[in-house]
């Protein structure tokens, strides 16, 4: 009980300690490394709570696909980061406040609800049910009463690709591309030509 | 010394402040916006799955799942944006997207 509360407690800290620094470095590039170490570490939270599918999906898709894209668009566009960063130490004070004031009520709160409301009573942590894994569990689930949300899922994904392919596509005027039907269409006569060139003067253009 | 569910809530609402916080404080870095809803987006989950294991109710984290979906489809889309108006503008500074209006 006490290593799950030593790994609750070292899990939280680089947590929080790193939502922070991606919210507060200069430099957005090692912003994206510290969003990365924020969710490796939130997984982690998720395997201590016995969510072991979601924190593996939240490290595969995360991590490898969303952190990824992060990167690449930071490292892509070249942008001046230090005038995007002038408006901080304005804003800090009372942006500090607000957010003080947030963090307080939301704990007051989940702390009620938690304790005396309607998530209280002696709640132990899920087991595993009868023998089953949680991934089989949430599969069982997943493809049964919630099969229209999860082909909603893919749908939200398709019209997001199409969305972002659409967007990102551009049409350069001036280069020259491979044309199948073309290339396939050629004959001997189309694609050979005969000249007659006199002796000592080349064939021009 | 038993980790309860209190204290998984408590670090959900410290992640969703430190995103609302990123916001207030970038106001002019749109990328670091975008992580900051990352950031909220996973408070929200961690919140979810706490609730899923403490209330013995596996639907909590299929839509964990599903608000995960929604995550990765907003980060796919903002950054495509991003690069749109940053090929037509130049830079990326929020103030400039008001060009963007009508």
């Amino acid at each position: 009980m006490a290593l799950q509360a030593i790994a609750f407690y070292l899990l939280a800290i680089v947590t929080i300690g790193s939502g922070l620094a991606v919210v507060s470095v200069r430099n957005p590039v090692h912003s994206v490394l510290f969003l990365i170490l924020t969710f490796f570490s939130a997984a982690g939270l998720f395997l201590l709570l016995g969510a072991e599918f979601l924190a593996m999906l939240l490290v595969v898709v995360y991590v490898g696909a969303v952190a990824v894209l992060f990167l690449f668009v930071v490292m892509m566009l070249d942008v001046d980061f230090g005038a995007l960063k002038q408006g901080f130490a304005r804003y800090m004070p009372l942006g500090g406040l607000v957010a003080g004031i947030l963090a307080a009520e939301m704990i007051v709160v989940a702390t009620a609800v938690a304790t005396g409301g309607a998530a209280s009573g002696p709640r132990e942590p899920m087991a595993a049910l009868d023998g089953l894994s949680n991934t089989e569990t949430i599969g069982r689930v997943l493809y049964t009463d919630y099969v229209y949300f999860f082909q909603a899922a893919g749908l939200v994904l398709l019209v997001a690709m199409i969305g972002a392919i659409v967007l990102t596509l551009r049409h350069k005027p001036g280069v020259r591309r491979q044309v199948i039907a073309d290339q396939v269409g050629r004959t001997a006569e189309s694609g050979m030509r005969s000249v007659q060139i006199k002796p000592g003067e080349g064939m021009g253009e | 010394m038993t980790i309860g569910l209190s204290h998984y809530l408590a670090v959900a609402a410290i992640l969703f402040t430190i995103g609302v916080f990123g916001i207030f404080v970038n106001r002019k870095n749109i990328i670091v916006i975008l992580m900051s809803i990352e950031l909220i987006l996973l408070a929200v989950n961690i919140n979810l799955v706490a609730f899923s294991v403490y209330l013995h109710d596996v639907v909590g984290q299929i839509f964990a799942m599903f608000v995960l979906t929604v995550a990765a489809a907003e980060a796919a889309v903002g950054l495509a944006i991003l690069v749109t108006f940053f090929r037509n503008r130049g830079g990326i500074a929020v103030d400039d997207a008001a060009v963007m209006k009508g």
